[in-house]
């Protein structure tokens, strides 16, 4: 077989060298897409159509089973994430705990659905599927950083904070 | 790495921990670090160094009880502090050697009393990071004494002795397991560890990861050498980055160790062991549907047979185990199988962790043996349900288990018992609700979570689980009539019946044991159109379609 001579880089944008490491530590092998796409995910904050072609054609995979994976995991986004990120967490003991309330008022606040982020790219507003920290329900987390026992003027405050920056 | 070598370095860790007069144990577990526990601990920190006091100051994984966190126990006296922050570091580096700082201590002896630790001996005493300190808690040494004293049909043996079932939820007999992997025939054969914890409610396997990392490698290890297998993965959710890192940690230093790599402890046996990531999809739980996405592939679940064990990863013969198996097995191995079928109920032996959350007081991490009666769990380990509020039901077992009602705590936990109340053991989440929460809208969350997380292959499931939801949407609102009733009741057993994986197959529970123990719930919102715990909004639809009631009623 002959050797296989991977696709350049989309750029020079170092970032595409530590996606191109992922895959090389791997072999190049298929079985590497979804940490290729988590490497790219985590250094781009997001997976765009020239992302996704590159990882698709330096693994040998065809590009809709590519897209497929893509689309088939919640934490592959498409689309890129908002200057900070609100998630809350949507698992059952926050339910219990009233999140639908929270999501319901971050929705109006913002004037986004969940999923979304707000016009001027400055907050996205995200839901998650239990962060395992259940014991401290309702939880939110706020740029990584994760509130417990979360109120409604809690939440709200935070996303004051983040609007007037 | 042979045992001398091992209990040199358990020995040298004792004399290194017996010059200090104290240890303080810093929980820095997900629910104490949100809480202020990184700030404490630096304090603590800095204090106990200018106090001039032999005081070691330790970070641990998760202690238990959550809900009185940031945790903090001093050691040899054992005294656990709860609620602390960082200004009171100094108040209780003072009081070493002295009365303990009273208004700090938390009253929670009746919280341990029933709780028997085997799962989580090491969680709250090590820090997960060092290798060194899991050794010495006997650490590795049953993996050794695999090696060098036991064959592997030995070790097959012992685990099936034993009597331990499944962890992940299903319950399948682990030796009966093991055995078939020993047995099917190839000379590549992988172990497969499932963390992809999505059972919303649940973290036991995250505090496990993330408290005592090495537990799980050495569990997997054994069972490579009891199975025949080279290549292990862990399989974790992304949504899990601490757990991914204390692995990654420990895995590196198993290998430094010469605990992984070739010729572990001077024998012939391979054992190495990567991380894949998860990337959020609650079917990735399905074992089939797991070894898809190690495979780098979409997380859609294969129909059985034939099993993994005959022919997964890549079509090799592959054993797959829930994270809190492979935590039972060192114990398991170093103390003999008699030793843990002697715990638990008749046919669930050995011990359980649960995490128990929602409307109870002491919220956290427990284990418990299994047998054990369902109000010993809420009213002694948990505290009751605060706030003057009534309990009205457990859910177990995540978006494929049910609701028990408020009139069964009397009911052992056992994988049968649990099976037989209408809803299964599960990997342990327990949510406690009161009369605040509405069973028709709980429902409803759980098949909306089965809905979205659904991956489409077959019909069923994909179609089955939007139709209820509609239906289960339709009562909520207000706008339900008995047929749909009769219809959802059948689509139950439609789904139940024909789904192509567990996901399917079990989605229907939540509705099932709901309608089972709650129906005049449901009739309320139906005939009456209203909701009795308040929660669904019906506003419009009581004055608009009066007619239908009389009718219905």
């Amino acid at each position: 077989m002959a050797a296989f001579t991977p696709p350049p880089l989309p750029s020079d944008d170092k970032r595409w060298k530590i996606v191109a490491g992922t895959m090389r530590k791997n072999g190049f092998a298929r079985h590497a897409l979804i940490e290729t796409l988590h490497t790219v995910q985590s250094s781009f904050g997001y997976l765009d159509d020239d992302a996704i072609r590159f990882v698709a054609r330096s693994l040998r995979i065809p590009l809709s089973q590519a897209y497929g994976v893509v689309t088939f995991y919640h934490y592959f986004s498409l689309k890129p994430p908002g200057k900070h990120t609100i998630t809350l967490c949507a698992g059952t003991a926050c339910y219990i705990k009233g999140t639908d309330k929270l999501i319901a008022s971050a929705e109006k606040h913002l004037a986004v659905k969940s999923g979304q982020t707000t016009k001027d790219g400055q907050v996205s507003l995200m839901t998650a599927r239990c962060v395992g920290a259940c014991s401290r329900a309702p939880v939110m987390i706020c740029d990584g950083e994760i509130g417990g026992e979360v109120t409604d003027e809690q939440m709200i405050a935070q996303l004051e904070r983040w609007a007037v920056e | 790495m042979t045992i001398e070598e091992l209990e040199q370095i358990a020995t040298s860790v004792q004399q290194e921990n017996a010059k200090y007069d104290y240890e303080v144990n810093v929980c820095m577990d997900l629910a104490c670090a949100s809480q202020g526990a990184g700030l404490l601990r630096d304090a603590l920190v800095k204090i106990a160094e200018a106090s001039g006091k032999k005081v070691l100051v330790r970070k641990t994984g998760c202690m238990g009880p959550c809900s009185s966190g940031p945790l903090v126990r001093v050691d040899p006296d054992e005294t656990l502090y709860g609620k602390v922050k960082a200004e009171n570091a100094g108040a209780i580096i003072n009081s070493l050697g002295d009365q303990p700082v009273a208004e700090l201590q938390c009253d929670l002896n009746e919280h341990f009393e029933k709780q028997v630790r085997v799962v989580l001996e090491n969680a709250g005493h090590i820090d997960p990071e060092k290798i060194d300190e899991y050794i010495s808690r006997d650490g590795y040494k049953a993996l050794l004494t695999a090696l060098t004293e036991m064959t592997p049909n030995g070790v097959v043996h012992r685990i099936t002795e034993s009597g331990l079932r499944g962890r992940g939820g299903g319950g399948y007999p682990s030796g009966l397991k093991w055995g078939t992997v020993a047995k099917a025939s190839g000379d590549l054969k992988y172990v497969v560890c499932n963390g992809d914890e999505g059972d919303p409610g649940a973290f036991m396997d995250r505090s496990v990861m993330e408290g005592d990392p090495h537990r799980v490698i050495e569990g997997m290890a054994i069972a490579a050498y009891a199975v025949g297998a080279s290549k292990g993965f862990i399989y974790v959710r992304a949504e899990y980055p601490v757990a991914v890192s204390r692995l990654t940690t420990a895995l590196r230093e198993a290998r430094r160790r010469g605990l992984l790599g070739s010729g572990i402890c001077n024998t012939t046996f391979n054992f190495d062991i990567e991380i894949r990531l998860g990337a959020g999809a609650f079917v990735c739980g399905e074992e089939t549907a797991l070894l898809a996405s190690i495979e780098g592939r979409r997380g859609t679940p294969k129909p059985r047979p034939p099993y993994p064990a005959v022919s997964g990863l890549w079509g090799k013969p592959t054993l797959i185990n829930n994270v809190e198996t492979y935590a039972n097995i060192a114990p398991i191995v170093r103390n003999g199988g008699k030793w843990f079928y002697n715990m638990g109920s008749e046919r669930s032996k050995g011990t359980k962790v649960f995490a128990l959350t929602g409307r109870i007081k002491n919220t956290g991490l427990i284990e418990v043996p299994l047998g054990i009666k369902l109000w010993e769990i809420i009213d002694v380990i948990g505290g009751g349900v605060p706030g003057g509020h009534k309990l009205k039901a457990i859910q177990t077992g995540g978006p494929s288990g049910g609701c028990i009602p408020a009139n069964m705590m009397g009911l052992g936990v056992s994988y049968d018992a649990l099976m037989a109340a209408g809803s299964i053991m599960g990997s342990g989440g327990m949510i406690v609700m009161d009369d605040t929460s509405c069973m028709v809208n709980v429902a409803r969350f759980f098949v909306e979570f089965c809905m979205t997380e659904s991956c489409g292959k077959c019909i069923p499931c994909r179609a089955g689980t939007a139709q209820m939801y509609t239906l289960l949407t339709r009562f909520c609102e207000g706008t339900g009539t008995m047929d749909d009733l009769e219809l959802l009741i059948e689509l139950c057993d439609t789904v139940k019946e024909t789904s192509l994986c567990g996901l399917g197959q079990t989605a229907p529970n939540p509705v099932l044991s709901t309608l089972k123990y709650f129906k005049n719930e449901y009739l309320e919102h139906i005939v009456h159109k209203r909701c009795p715990a308040g929660v669904c909004n019906m506003a419009g639809v009581t004055a608009a379609e009066p007619a239908t009631v009389e009718v219905l009623a």
